[in-house]
């Protein structure tokens, strides 16, 4: 027989199943990212040892534009994971995701309504917003 | 007004296939046809080895599961019509093993319910002798839901996390283990969580969400998983008395 297991693919498309699985995606995404941008970091200030030539050799990269918008996108995952990581944490509890009941025509899922959705475009909000703040302080330094 | 659709259906035998392939037919389809209407029609008309499992036709037996148009759905429970496409196609549900076009096999997810122990644990209804179990109108509320599940596999074909974790026992199971578990006429609390406490059970669940979007009946298993985990954490133990037997007085 054929498995027929979805794997990693299952996880790609974010736009089949509504606004929990966006947040699920985007979960991941900016997880990894951040994973990504702590190693960088980590072998960035690494060049420490190297002397202090090395190190602000290093440094410049960072003041640069295209270093200014990884600092920007690293602001957005950061904010996004952590809002949305609150989120998952209070659904965790069983808090913000409604109660029980008799199943009613259409069976909208209280799990994941308004209160769910409201939460998940905040958290996107709010990394907008500090995504912007940080362009202003970085770019306003330019 | 009838249009005329496309239905793309995923061909694959194992016992001669080595790849898979789709058939494509063109059928007439009413606002009231159904997927399983046109399927149905297809193999009485143009093509009868098409493998596909149905029964009731109106999604209560959950059998006629498939992917169709790229979301898991009953085909007896779907117009062509509010697909607003001309193009349908159906492909077994993912994340089962096909035995042959559109069957899926559905050996590991029914062996992961079994897990659960989907029955009522209590000694004292071994003895029941013409007493029963009050339950409150509340108390019943805290797992009806749940138990309008039809194992129909929507809900496993949708998670991303069945997807990876051949150990996880899906959205199905987990919210069957909780619809037990609150159930007041159940004592096997502790042997329940311990089932459930582990890295590849409730803890794997990252509330994507997709079960509940998927489910035919309501269920909402993504709340009965939350719920479970909330359990787990201590938020709700209080809510849960063990009901006991009665015996009903005769008016």
């Amino acid at each position: 027989m054929k498995e027929n297991r979805e794997g990693i693919k299952g996880w790609l498309n974010p736009t089949r199943y509504g606004a929990n699985r966006f947040a699920y995606w985007l979960q991941r995404l900016t997880g990894l990212g951040l994973l990504a941008y702590f190693i960088a970091h980590v072998i960035e200030t690494s060049n420490i040892v190297y002397g202090k030539n090395a190190w602000e050799k290093m440094l410049a990269v960072t003041q640069t534009t295209e270093g200014h918008i990884v600092l920007m996108v690293v602001i957005g995952m950061c904010v996004f994971h952590a809002a949305n990581g609150v989120r998952l944490y209070i659904a965790e509890h069983g808090k913000g995701i409604g109660r029980p009941g008799r199943p009613e025509y259409p069976y909208k899922p209280t799990s994941l309504g308004l209160g769910m959705k409201a939460c998940i475009w905040v958290s996107v909000a709010l990394a907008a917003l500090a995504m912007m703040y940080g362009a202003y302080v970085l770019f306003g330094e330019v | 007004m009838a249009k005329r659709v496309k239905i793309r259906v995923f061909r694959y035998n194992p016992a001669h296939d080595t790849d898979a392939r789709y058939d494509e037919f063109e059928v007439e389809a009413e606002r009231w046809t159904t997927v399983l209407d046109a399927l149905l029609y297809i193999k009485a008309h143009k093509d009868h080895s098409i493998a596909l499992r149905y029964s009731c036709r109106m999604a209560s037996c959950g059998s006629c599961g498939m992917l169709i148009n790229g979301i898991p759905r009953l085909a007896c429970y779907t117009k062509v019509y509010e697909l607003g496409s001309d193009v349908v196609t159906c492909r077994p549900l993912p994340n089962f093993p096909i035995i042959r076009d559109l069957a899926a096999d559905f050996t590991a997810f029914f062996a992961k319910h079994k897990s659960m122990k989907p029955y009522i644990i209590n000694e004292v209804a071994e003895s029941i002798d013409g007493r029963e179990f009050i339950q409150k109108p509340e108390e019943v509320e805290k797992y009806l839901q749940f138990s309008y599940c039809i194992k129909c596999g929507l809900c496993y074909a949708a998670c991303p996390t069945v997807a990876t974790d051949r150990r996880f026992p899906g959205p199905q199971a987990l919210a069957q283990m909780y619809r037990y578990l609150i159930d007041s006429r159940d004592k096997a609390t502790d042997e329940r969580l311990r089932i459930v406490d582990d890295r590849h059970g409730v803890w794997r669940c990252h509330f994507a969400g997709s079960c509940s979007m998927v489910c035919p009946k309501g269920v909402d298993p993504a709340l009965g998983i939350q719920l479970l985990r909330a359990y787990l954490l201590g938020m709700n133990r209080d809510s849960k008395v063990v009901a006991e037997l009665y015996r009903r007085e005769p008016k």
